[in-house]
Parts: C-alpha cells; structure tokens; sequence
C-alpha cells in the first residue's frame, strides 16, 4: 500500500480553509479576527511559494497586521454579549452555516473530477517580474487614486457604522 | 479631459473634509450639485474640447486609458441626472446637517466610481471602480444602522463580494491570456478558439455581473437594499447604481471584448425573460411600495437584457434607451416614494390613500412615471419597449416578444395597484405636500420623462443612432 503524496502546499491550503471555516462559524468576533489573520498569513505564504513575494508582503502588511488592527479596534467599539447570548448566537450561526463545510468539500471534489482544458499560454505582454514600484506608481496610476477613493470611502464607513455606537456606551 | 471628471471630485471631497467643517457642510451641498449639473451639460453637449482635448501633463501623469464613446454619454447624463435627484431628496429628508454631509460626502463617492466604470477601456480599471461604487453603496444602504438597514447592506455586501470573487478570477485568467488589461488586447485573446478555460472565465465575470445588476436568478439582494435604504438612497440604487455595475458593465465587456455569439444571446434571452416575469409576478403580490418598485426593477431590468439579447443594432439601442428611461422613472417613483414616506412614516399601501388631493404634484408625476413604466404613449418608456418587441420580433423571437408585450400588462397591473391604493381614493386630511427639493427632483424627472418622450426622432439620431459604432467596433 502506497501513502500518497501530500505536499505543502496541500496541508497549508487545508489550513487555510480550516481557518477560514473557524472566523465565520466561530462564536466570539476576537477569536473571528485572529482566525482572518490566520488565513491571511497562510495566503501569504502560499504566495510566497507561488514566486510572488511581492504580493505576499502585501497581503501579510495589510490584512494580517492592518485590517486585523482596525478590526480589533472596531470590536472595542462594540458592546459585549452576555454570556447566555453568546451561546444562543453560537447555536443559530452553527444551524446557519452548518452546511458551509459540505459545501467546500463536494466543491472540492467536483472540481478535482472535473478537468478543464488549461491550454493558456501566459501571454508574452505579462510581465510577471515587473518592479511594484514601476507598476504602482507609473504603469497603474489611475488605480491609486481607486484606491485613495476606497480608502477615504472605508474611513467614512467605520464613521458613520461606529459612531453612534460609541456615543450610547458613554 | 474627461480625467477632470474624477480628478475634480477627489480633489473636491479632500477639501470638504479639511477642518473647519461648518463652512465646508454648507458649501457640501452646492458643490455636489455643481459637479452633478456640469456633468449632465458635459455629456449632453459632448463639446470635443473637453473630450477630446489631452492636458498633457495631466494626462501623463494619470496614465488614463479613457475611452469615452455615444454609450458613455449616456451613462454619464444618467448618472448625473439620478444623483442630483438623489442631492435634493436627501437635502429635504436628511435634516441632521452632520449626517447630511455624510451621506453627500458619499454620493460623491459613488458618482465618481460610477462616472469612471463608463469611461475606462481596462478591466482593472473598471474593477477598481466598481468597487469604489460598491463599498460606497454598502455604506449608503446601512446609513440609517436599524436592523432593516444592516440586514439589506449586509446581503449586498455578501453578494457583491461573491460577484467580486468571480470578477477578480475572470480577470487573473484573462490577462493571463491576453498579458494586457486593456479591452481590445483582451478581445483578440479570447476569440482566438480552443481556450476552455477562457471560456469558464467570461462564465464567471458574466455571472459576476449579472449578480451586481440583480438580474434573475441573482435577485435576492435587490428587494431589501432598496426598501431597507434611506430615501434618497433608494434613488440612487434603484435609478442608475445597479444598472451602472450590473448592466453597463455587461454591455459594455460583451460589445467590447467577449462578443455576442449564439450561446450568450440564448443565455440573456432566457435570463431576461425570467426576469421580466419573475419580477412583474412578485411585484404583483406586494403590499410595500419600495418593494414592489425594487421587484419591478427587477423585472425592467429583464427587458434591458432582452433586447440586449437580440444581438441586432436595433434591439441594442432600445436596451440602452430602456436602461436611460429606467433609470428615469424608476428614480421619479422612489423620488415619490420618498414623498410619501416622509409625509406618512409608512411604505404599507393598505394605510395610503387619498394622497393626490394633498399632494398634486407627487401623486401627478406618479402617474407619469407609472405610464412611462409600463409603456403607454408617448412618454419615452413607449419608445423602448417597443423598439426593444421589434427587434425581438424582427430577429425571429417571436416567443420573447410576446412575452415582453403580455408583461406590460402585468407592470400596468401592478402600477395601477400602486397608484390606486396610494393616490386615489377617499382624501387623506392629515397630509400635505412634500418639501420643495423633493418636488423639484420629481418634476426634472418627469419634465425628463415627458420631454424625451415627445421628442424621441431628435432623440435617437442624436444619441442613439451612434450606439452602431458600439456593435460595428
């Protein structure tokens, strides 16, 4: 009898989705937070062993270390659940996303059944390797300022989601 | 220049949030309203010295691939239009100054995103731009924080993110294949035959689409986001956010890069027609009036993708002057809407009634918006269904366009329900007209309404004879 190979990138994707399973199931918003920042991590590190450690770097800057610090601020905003309402709250989210894992595994199985004629030969014009500071700031340019737009767009979000809140606490 | 129109906004909303608020509250409003009205001059008069002329250094420097045509101008006239109507409901409904500015700081947000997704030849671009309009829109729908509000934004929010997911997939495999982001390098990619995985990819961005415009059966979201929003959010969704991410777009990418071959135009046969009778059927059954209005979108929506399916310049072209008219009296009926609930506190039709008498302007131009709607003549809405069942006849559809003609019935149906329960009836005393800004936003749409309507023959060789360009590219 032969043990297949499992490879790397193979448990660190079921990580991942282990991980992504906990934040949405998960009963408490702190323990949802690290469980984002554990699925982030593992991206990143499936990035970096996709030769892209450019894309790793941002996604480890941003989503593990910023969105993770602005959403425990966030969490700090909100008013905490007693305990009894935390078990009710635990009980309707395992009955509304119980079938999430189901999901991800007959997904997965159809799609390794399933054998879709990659014949995509990278285009010579994609230049995988190009410098991030060239893209960003001369190929790309117009996307930032999509992104300063996004930015100043969230900033106002968390404003007008979260203000009030704080205000009734006092 | 048409990069000024993002680059003055951006710079605008920057300085609206510099301290000393309270001037900068003020000025909020006015500088919205300039900004809205100086794009619908732009886009009507089309003047090739602010199209066509390249500030060079700018230009240089935004490294804008902007590629404004006939379908743009219309696009940009829509947006302009329903977000002033959206201005001047929330000026009359929003009566907290701070929380006003808000809300504005935000339709400006959502205008430049949407100003840019018609304008930009690069898929990213446009993604980019989608998601600005659709963050923006999240916030808008939950702006009011009660449970209804958060249960709507929440719904768009996960849809929107699975339409995300898949858009982002699509577009990771086409540049893949085409090593280049731009509309007509992407174009020559995936026509070259034999690609499946290419083909899965304009699968999944159509589908993608197809989620952000709340096509059937990617519906789900749209009847909460509109009822559970704030009034003059409504106008927005409902009049030209939906039909900008979902149905543009989807003109747009098909035109321009995936082209319409027998599979796609079937697929958007079939899928308009279930929209149009999924969502004249349920409007039929409701007892909100936001709501009703949100499933007939629905089902409006179902004749844009119809006509659409077609794949002939005629059919095209009443698509896209269905989607201006849609936006239009869609706007003009959540513009009254807003009317009523202001006056009233209520959407539930069974305690309306009677309105008219009290409230002659919003019940009058109810009425105008409800015929347009459902196609009587000759406001404009006339124009576009019918020359949307021409072309479907023309082509050999005949099935659909018997069904696009019979679901007029059920739209008059249903309208008239509306408009009988709320309007007419026994005079309701305790009521009065709604405030000036709400009358004048429902009086420029119907003004709209009327006006493109009589003059339909300058109307289509000036904006929509051009839309050959669009199919011939």
């Amino acid at each position: 009898m032969t043990i297949p190979h499992i490879s790397i990138d193979t448990i660190l994707l079921f990580t991942m989705v282990a991980a992504a399973l906990w934040t949405v199931m998960g009963r408490s918003l702190l323990k949802a937070t690290i469980g984002l920042a554990i699925t982030s991590a593992i991206i990143s590190i499936l990035m970096f062993r996709l030769n892209s450690p450019l894309a790793a770097v941002f996604e480890l800057s941003v989503c593990t270390g910023l969105i993770t610090v602005v959403f425990v601020s966030t969490i700090s905003l909100t008013k905490p659940l007693t305990h009894k309402e935390i078990v009710e709250l635990s009980k309707e989210r395992h009955k509304r996303f119980g079938y999430l894992p189901i999901i991800i595994i007959v997904t997965a199985i159809v799609l390794t059944l399933i054998k879709i004629r990659n014949n995509v030969a990278v285009a010579p014009g994609a230049d995988i390797t190009a410098d991030v500071r060239q893209v960003m700031w001369n190929i790309r340019h117009l996307d930032m300022f999509g992104q300063i737009l996004i930015i100043i767009a969230g900033a106002l979000g968390v404003v007008i989601l979260f203000e009030e809140r704080k205000r009734d606490e006092w | 220049m048409p990069s000024l129109l993002i680059l003055v906004p951006l710079i605008g909303l920057v300085a609206l949030n510099l301290p000393n608020k309270d001037i900068m509250r003020k000025l909020a409003f006015w500088f919205a309203l300039g900004l809205f009205i100086t794009q619908i001059l732009l886009a009507i008069q089309h003047h090739p010295v602010f199209w066509n002329y390249q500030l060079e250094k700018m230009d240089s420097f935004f490294r804008v691939n902007f590629s404004v045509d006939h379908l743009s101008f219309i696009m940009l006239l829509c947006i302009g239009i329903v977000s002033t109507a959206s201005l001047l409901v929330a000026r009359h409904t929003i009566h907290d100054e701070k929380e006003r500015f808000k809300l504005i700081n935000l339709l400006i947000i959502a205008s430049i995103g949407m100003s840019g997704t018609v304008m930009t030849s690069d898929i990213f671009s446009m993604y980019i731009f989608l998601e600005i309009t659709a963050i923006a829109s999240f916030i808008l729908i939950a702006f009011e924080k009660n449970i209804y509000a958060l249960e709507g934004a929440f719904k768009y929010l996960m849809l929107s993110a699975t339409a995300t997911i898949m858009i982002l997939t699509s577009i990771a495999i086409l540049i893949l294949a085409a090593g280049s982001t731009s509309f007509s390098d992407i174009s020559q990619a995936v026509r070259s035959p034999g690609n499946n995985i290419v083909v899965v990819a304009i699968g999944l961005f159509l589908c993608g689409l197809m989620i952000k415009g709340g096509v059937v059966p990617f519906h789900a979201w749209v009847p909460d986001a509109y009822s559970a929003a704030p009034a003059s959010v409504s106008v927005l969704l409902a009049g030209i956010v939906t039909k900008v991410a979902g149905i543009y777009t989807l003109i747009r990418t098909i035109t321009a890069i995936f082209g319409l071959d027998g599979a796609t135009r079937s697929a958007l046969l079939m899928l308009g027609a279930i929209s149009i009778l999924v969502g004249a059927f349920a409007a039929l059954g409701q007892k909100n009036m936001k709501r009703m209005l949100a499933y007939s979108s629905i089902s409006q929506i179902g004749y844009i993708i119809i006509g659409f399916g077609t794949g002939t310049f005629l059919g095209i072209a009443g698509a896209v002057f269905h989607l201006f008219n849609h936006s239009m009296f869609k706007a003009l009926l959540f513009v009254n809407a807003s009317a009523v609930e202001s006056r009233l506190g209520t959407m539930d039709m069974d305690k309306m009634g009677g309105l008219s008498a009290k409230m002659p302007v919003t019940g009058a131009t109810s009425v105008i918006g409800m015929l347009s709607a459902a196609g009587i003549p000759p406001l404009s809405g006339f124009w576009s269904k019918l020359m949307i069942i021409v072309a479907l006849w023309r082509s050999g559809d005949h099935a659909y366009s018997i069904i696009a003609i019979l679901a007029g019935v059920v739209t008059l149906a249903y309208l008239l329900i509306m408009q009988r329960k709320a309007f007419f009836g026994k005079d309701n005393e305790s009521v009065s007209e709604a405030g000036l800004g709400i009358k004048t936003a429902s009086v420029m749409l119907a003004g709209v309404l009327v006006g493109i309507g009589i003059s339909f023959p300058f109307i289509f060789n000036r904006f929509l004879a051009p839309l050959r360009e669009i199919i011939h590219r």
